[in-house]
């Protein structure tokens, strides 16, 4: 990493220079496990998100890719401070969300929206879908933030959900009463009422059907388009990610291990782990598929509860050396914007 | 492959009779499975992928469903019209099945010998002692390490990699001819699935057991099956070998599907191409293509008559008007 950014004072001037929307810095989230039954005592920690740094430019996708229990996920809701990081930074058009107060934090919100994977359970089924698109924008004003009349919201909800592809008349109808494509696009239309500056996509469309999540995909990148938003996407899927990302950040057991420009990772990955998992995933062409050498990893992930020394992927890596059992690699720039986690790249002496 | 199909389903239907209506689930289904193939059955959520598998092994709860008519062959003998106890030979010994989640179709209760014993001294006939040694041999050659101790545990304590392995291993235990692998790797992480993938494969071709796999995954039929159907509210719309089908697609749907996919070896520029509208609600369906509000060639016999299965050539059939003769389609209408 460069010594500029490594000074926390300087974050928001290079905000406004080099069009970085959000910083984020050794973020930490630890879920401690406890025991006892009156007095609980801390035994241990499930090391969800273990110190890791990423920055997002104005108007570009940061795609997030990894394996169930990476922490993906927890990653976002730490951005979003709905599970307030242990440690590190979260900077956001010069404001740390880590130490903003609360009202600094619910102005900050009205920029970060999330769309969530399951559109079944993240939508409350006792409100109507013109309800839930409004709730935001309800939420604020009854907080003296925003200054709409409840004519303005109707229009400005009848509006959202034609762009999102739903007609306004169905502004009445519950959720049961629409297909999951319709449901997610209700999704989307909530974190939009805001005009959010990042949305947050937390596998949008993974619980869609093929021919349902091309058509979110598209209207993702659509809106991306007219309203200059900035997408944090996180989805398990290493060709969604492909298509929708300008920069991919590949996480194993809640670190990053390489990150760069969408199609430098996929044409050239560095870190072992990025080529098992690129490898692992089937092409749908048969004749491409017929000459694909697969690297298949043994084992599974392990557990996120002990503290590490090494690199966090020595037990599954088949390139695993002697060095990389005591020291934890941390993410070097090995090449133009690519950065990677692996002694394969640099010696353990020359960590920064 | 040998010519003579060990599965011939025909016109196969399943109904489900709901407050709303008819739900014709598998509404004429028609496929053969031969001895080594691995047939990849891909559609939508509702598409009928799971009901067709569960009409041919008898597991569709009655009522509120019901096997409408049809056959399904199994060497001849038509399990659609066998009785109960009959069928008890066939599941596990004949046919077996591996589902999507194995947390749930594992009884949690029970350690994993219970489980696999039970099977294999029901259907081999064996002692128990022999029956356990079979058990063991089997989650040795699906990759679980020390099989001896570990079959005496409870199936929370795999991993959902090692829990499918467990279900692989009892699937094979009674060296079954045909295995129906219902979405078996969709829960699971990409390199999980391509390890699972990979056992699957080897020990479908070491046993020369028939694969019938389902999955909305197009790449895992790439790379796993020998021919494919893809299925649209019921019915099989086209069907042929893969290689075939993905790199000529007739049906408009099996077009837009592989084309609506992003893929993982190119750059993804600008918009996906995408089948607009949503899958059609099978309740009542009337009598036309169930395809055509989503079809950009829909014509107005689409509308009206559902198209007649046309033979492509010797190896590929396709239900869809573009590819039925003026005359037929003619007929179909005067009628």
């Amino acid at each position: 990493m460069s010594s500029p950014e490594k000074n926390p004072d300087t974050g928001a001037v290079a905000t406004e220079e080099d069009g970085r929307l959000l910083t984020v810095r050794g973020m930490k989230v630890h879920f401690p496990i406890e025991e006892g039954i009156f007095i609980k005592r801390k035994v241990g920690a499930i090391r969800a998100v273990d110190g890791i740094d990423f920055e997002i430019r104005r108007g570009k996708t940061l795609g997030l890719v990894g394996e169930s229990g990476c922490g993906k996920s927890t990653t976002a809701r730490a951005v979003a401070q709905l599970i307030p990081p242990d440690e590190g930074e979260v900077i956001m058009d010069g404001v740390d969300l880590t130490k903003a107060g609360k009202q600094e934090l619910l102005k900050a919100r009205m920029n970060i929206q999330m769309v969530f994977q399951d559109p079944y359970a993240s939508l409350n089924p006792r409100m109507t879908a013109g309800d839930i698109i409004a709730e935001p924008l309800r939420v604020f004003v009854n907080r003296g933030l925003l200054d709409l009349s409840k004519e303005a919201i109707r229009d400005e909800v009848g509006s959202l959900m034609e762009r999102v592809g739903l007609s306004a008349a169905f502004r009445n109808r519950y959720p049961h009463e629409f297909s999951g494509g319709q449901r997610q696009r209700i999704g989307v239309a909530r974190a939009l009422a805001l005009h959010p500056k990042i949305i947050l996509a937390d596998e949008p469309v993974s619980a869609l059907d093929v021919s349902i999540q091309s058509q979110i995909l598209n209207l993702l990148t659509d809106l991306q388009d007219e309203f200059d938003l900035t997408y944090l996407f996180i989805a398990h899927d290493l060709a969604v990610i492909r298509h929708i990302s300008d920069e991919v950040a590949v996480m194993y057991l809640g670190r990053i291990v390489e990150i760069a420009e969408s199609d430098d990772l996929y044409k050239k990955p560095l870190h072992p782990y990025t080529e098992a998992l690129l490898s692992a995933v089937p092409i749908p062409d048969p004749k491409v598929e017929a000459q694909r050498k697969r690297i298949i990893l043994t084992g599974d992930v392990p557990s996120p509860d002990v503290e590490r020394t090494g690199c966090y992927f020595y037990d599954r890596c088949p390139k695993r050396m002697d060095k990389c059992r005591s020291t934890v690699p941390r993410l070097q720039e090995v090449a133009p914007n690519h950065k990677v986690a692996c002694f394969l790249y640099f010696e353990p002496e020359d960590q920064t | 492959m040998n010519n003579e199909p060990i599965l011939k389903v025909r016109d196969l239907r399943t109904y489900f009779n709901t407050d709303d209506g008819v739900v014709k689930a598998v509404d004429g289904v028609s496929f053969d499975l031969h001895p080594g193939e691995t047939l990849g059955l891909v559609g939508e959520s509702g598409s009928g992928k799971s009901v067709t598998n569960l009409s041919v092994m008898k597991l569709i709860p009655m009522p509120p469903g019901k096997i409408m008519g049809g056959e399904a062959l199994l060497h001849g003998d038509d399990l659609v019209k066998m009785d109960e106890r009959a069928m008890r030979n066939i599941r596990g010994k004949k046919i077996s099945m591996i589902f999507q989640d194995p947390m749930t179709s594992l009884n949690p209760f029970l350690r994993i010998s219970t489980q696999m014993i039970e099977t294999i001294r029901l259907h081999e006939g064996l002692s128990k002692s022999a029956a356990r040694s079979k058990a063991i041999d089997m989650l040795g050659t699906v990759g679980i390490p020390k099989p001896a101790s570990r079959i005496d545990s409870y199936p929370h304590q795999f991993s959902g990699g090692m829990r499918q392995r467990v279900m692989i291993a009892m699937a094979l235990s009674c060296n079954p001819e045909i295995i129906i692998a219902d979405e078996p790797t969709s829960a699971l992480d990409v390199t999980i699935q391509a390890q699972i993938l990979e056992l699957l494969k080897k020990l479908s071709a070491d046993f020369g057991t028939s694969v019938i796999m389902i999955t909305h995954d197009l790449g895992v039929v790439a790379g796993m099956c020998d021919t494919l159907a893809v299925m649209y509210a019921g019915r099989i719309v086209e069907r042929g070998p893969v290689d075939e089908v993905f790199s000529d697609p007739k049906h408009p749907y099996t077009q837009g599907l592989i084309k609506s996919v992003p893929r993982l070896d190119t750059a993804g520029q600008g918009r996906l191409f995408s089948i607009e509208g949503q899958p059609p609600n099978v309740i009542d369906m009337p009598e036309c293509c169930p395809f055509h509000p989503r079809c950009q060639f829909a014509m107005d016999v689409c509308r009206t008559h559902y198209p007649t299965e046309t033979k492509v050539d010797e190896t590929r059939d396709v239900h869809c008007w573009l590819f039925n003769s003026e005359r037929e389609k003619q007929e179909v209408e005067a009628r």
